[in-house]
């Protein structure tokens, strides 16, 4: 019998623990088919965060670092300085990166740190049950901002891929999705990018994931894909936010 | 040999880089600076690794990650640095990675002062993050010994995969003084086939991890973790005892304060006093037994804790050692004052006075 | 023989490299040394005073309220630190700069136109060469030939020019207490 399809070697056998129609599982396939596509895998150290992802050490196949909750740009700073000609990743949260870990962000796109950072955002705290993150829309109901969340509570979400965008060091931030098989394939285009930008030492790339949280949002996994491009892509557009060699041409 | 004159904080910095050290992540304060400023110009002549992260919480996490390839790393700081290094330095013991960490301490509580303090002995020997854990903490009272702690910590730190942390106050730091760069004990240290260096054709991946959801798992772990502290205990003690054999006054003092102790001794036994000094090199593990030991001998009537604290932090564990066989009395200052020979040996006579 | 000297004056006045000078010199006389240096943001153009000990056993404390030595390059030192000053001890005074007098009585004052002298030898710079001078010729603690060695050391190679200016700075400052 032929085989048409196989699990991505750079996943091991451990069974997930994400909810049903959560997009973790296909975002962890997509970077996992990217490390194996581009040969990397042998090679790749990564950095998980805090947040549902916390176990995606157990996930992927490759070396793994579980980091301490926002710190994984600085623990991938220590990583890629030591080990320059390797690939190393971080896979972070939006309460993770654009909250807690805001700083260690920043800083890292601004060295120009030449690692890859894909950003999930789903709008929400997804481990710890659902709270308010950066990234939360506005009117959006989260157990910390029960009615919805203000602008004079809270302010505006953070849109981090245009935040990042304006440090020259960043070369590379592209915003994506993958609620359908036209996005799951322009998302795994822009993760090999990454990588690759990455191993031409070109600098700091970064992926952002609209990602639902169909548990914490409410939702059945229909229905929050169809919330996800309604309402998180209005205030978060899809495309490439900025990419060097583009301007470069 | 061939002596040198070295100010503290630059020495140390040539001693990591002497030690193998790979990599330094660090951030400016005061009185630790040179540190980082020696290592920016020196690391990278020797192919290792500087960058000065954007706060000391990224510090330490640079650590995590590079000590977690497999990197001889190190960060130092001062006091209100060390404060945001406790994270890190939990998350480090938590998956059992080395790393050598400096405390030139300074004055506190908050942004206290610049100069010398030794407020942080609570936060260095108790682990001064979350959860239950203990590191080596090596305390230098001279240049010299600044210079071969810092190196034998590197061995210490990748014997055990357990951070080690060297603490002085800022004089030690700040101050000049001849060294000589002999050789340090070198110790058979285990590969590091635990490290994420990359599979590279490697059946199974490494994981470096300090999250245990079962809770048993995670008892497990720290029972392990005890283990190693056990051992720590067991090989690592370090103290040192001066004109004790007759002493009838013992002061315990650390770093700085030992010093000047010892001029303050010299100056009581030039008038008939006999005062000795019991000096802990390493912090923690704590000399405890020796000191229990000495507390029960028939010519020592008193103790005297000096410490450059206000309420004093060595003192507990002086008390723990001395279990009420002998008085024990404090002189300690903060803010960055430093006691005075002249109070020590005051505090001596009216130590002396209570007991006869 | 233990000698515990205060050197203080304005940053940029060159009090911490004496300090430093004669703790090189005492090391290689082999003497033990310290050198502590006040430290913060008076050492940026306020006034900085390191601590130095030259002795002939270990060391204790580096740092001391009664020095048997001051050196004074500007006033405020001298203020602040002719006080502490133990009986029989001497204090040198930049008079150039100083104009105070020593108050007490049982101090050897030594008054040195530092900034003159080095004026004459050609360089404002070596002002403190002439107090090291100065210092090495009251104490007797060092030998003068250890001090010029030095100076042949830290201006080696392409600063060797500078070498006989120091030593006559030096040897000025020697004269000025002979």
């Amino acid at each position: 019998m032929a085989i048409v399809y196989e699990k991505s070697k750079g996943l091991t056998d451990a069974e997930l623990h994400y909810c049903p129609g959560c997009h973790h599982g296909i975002i962890h396939k997509l970077v996992a088919e990217s490390l194996v596509e581009l040969g990397l895998l042998d090679e790749a150290i990564g950095v998980c965060p805090v947040g549902c992802s916390v176990f995606a050490f157990n996930y992927f196949s490759c070396d793994m670092q579980e980091a301490a909750h926002g710190r994984a740009p600085a623990v991938a700073t220590g990583i890629k300085r030591t080990h320059p000609t390797q690939a190393v990743f971080t896979y972070q949260g939006d309460g993770d990166l654009a909250s807690i870990g805001a700083a260690e962000i920043v800083h890292a796109a601004m060295r120009g740190e030449k690692f890859t950072t894909i950003f999930v955002n789903n709008a929400i705290y997804g481990m710890t049950g659902g709270q308010m993150a950066p990234t939360t829309l506005i009117g959006q109901r989260a157990t910390t901002c029960q009615s919805g969340r203000t602008v004079e509570q809270a302010g505006m979400p953070i849109r981090m891929a245009e935040l990042l965008s304006t440090l020259d060091g960043c070369v590379y931030a592209e915003r994506v999705c993958v609620t359908d098989i036209a996005n799951i394939n322009k998302a795994k285009r822009a993760i090999k990018k990454a990588f690759e930008k990455q191993m031409n030492r070109e600098g700091f790339t970064f992926i952002e994931v609209l990602s639902t949280c169909p548990t914490n949002w409410g939702m059945t996994p229909l229905k929050a894909n169809a919330w996800l491009k309604e309402n998180m892509a209005a205030y978060y557009p899809l495309g490439v936010i900025k990419d060097s060699s583009a301007e470069v041409k | 040999m061939q002596k040198e004159l070295w100010k503290g904080n630059e020495a140390i910095a040539e001693a990591a880089i002497r030690a193998g050290c790979d990599c330094f992540f660090g951030y400016p304060i005061t009185p630790q600076s040179e540190v980082p400023e020696y290592m920016s110009v020196h690391l990278p002549e020797h192919g290792g690794v500087f960058v000065q992260s954007e706060s000391e919480v990224a510090a330490i996490n640079m650590v995590y990650g590079a000590a977690a390839s497999g990197m001889r790393a190190m960060t130092s700081s001062s006091s209100p640095g060390i404060s945001l290094k406790q994270e890190g330095i939990s998350y480090l013991v938590g998956s059992e990675l080395p790393a050598v960490i400096v405390n030139c301490m300074r004055g506190g509580p908050g942004l206290g002062t610049i100069q010398p303090g030794q407020g942080d002995y609570y936060q260095a020997t108790r682990g001064g993050g979350n959860g239950d854990y203990r590191t080596v903490v090596l305390s230098p009272s001279n240049v010299q010994e600044a210079v071969d702690f810092v190196q034998e910590a590197f061995d210490i730190a990748d014997q055990y995969r357990n951070p080690v942390m060297v603490v002085c106050d800022g004089l030690i730091g700040q101050m000049m003084e001849p060294i000589e760069w002999h050789p340090v004990p070198k110790r058979d240290l285990p590969p590091k086939d635990w490290a994420t260096t990359g599979r590279k054709g490697r059946d199974h991946h490494n994981i470096i991890n300090s999250l245990y959801m079962d809770p048993e798992v995670c008892d497990q772990h720290n029972a392990n973790l005890a283990k190693k502290y056990a051992l720590m205990e067991q090989n690592e003690l370090r103290w040192e005892e001066k004109e004790c054999g007759d002493a009838e006054v013992v002061i315990t003092a650390y770093g700085t304060p030992a010093r000047i102790a010892l001029t303050a001794i010299e100056a009581l036994r030039a008038e008939g006093i006999k005062a000795g000094l019991f000096r802990p090199i390493t912090l923690w593990p704590f000399p405890e037994k020796a000191l229990h030991e000495l507390a029960g001998k028939t010519h020592v009537k008193a103790f005297l804790d000096v410490e450059m604290s206000s309420m004093g932090q060595m003192i507990d564990d002086v008390r723990l050692a001395v279990e009420g066989q002998k008085p024990i009395r404090f002189l300690g200052h903060a803010g960055g004052v430093m006691p005075t020979v002249e109070e020590i040996i005051e505090s001596v006579k009216k130590a002396l006075k209570e007991v006869q | 023989m233990k000698k515990e000297i205060i050197i203080s004056g304005f940053g940029g006045q060159g009090g911490l490299a004496i300090g430093k000078n004669l703790a090189e010199a005492g090391m290689a006389e082999g003497l033990n040394v310290t050198w502590a240096p006040s430290y913060g943001p008076e050492m940026r153009g306020g006034t900085a005073n390191c601590s130095v000990v030259l002795s002939d056993k270990p060391v204790g404390s580096p740092v001391f309220a009664h020095p048997t030595e001051l050196i004074a390059l500007n006033e405020p030192s001298l203020e602040k630190f002719e006080a502490g000053v133990q009986s029989g001890g001497t204090v040198f005074v930049n008079c150039d700069v100083v104009t105070d007098r020593v108050q007490r009585a049982d101090l050897t004052a030594f008054y040195i136109p530092c900034s003159k002298i080095a004026e004459e030898v050609g360089n404002p710079k070596v002002s403190n060469m002439v107090m090291l001078g100065a210092y090495v010729a009251a104490t007797k603690v060092l030998k003068p030939e250890t001090i010029e060695k030095m100076i042949q050391e830290m201006f080696a190679g392409a600063k060797a020019k500078f070498i006989p200016l120091n030593i006559e700075a030096f040897r000025r400052g020697m004269a000025c207490v002979q």
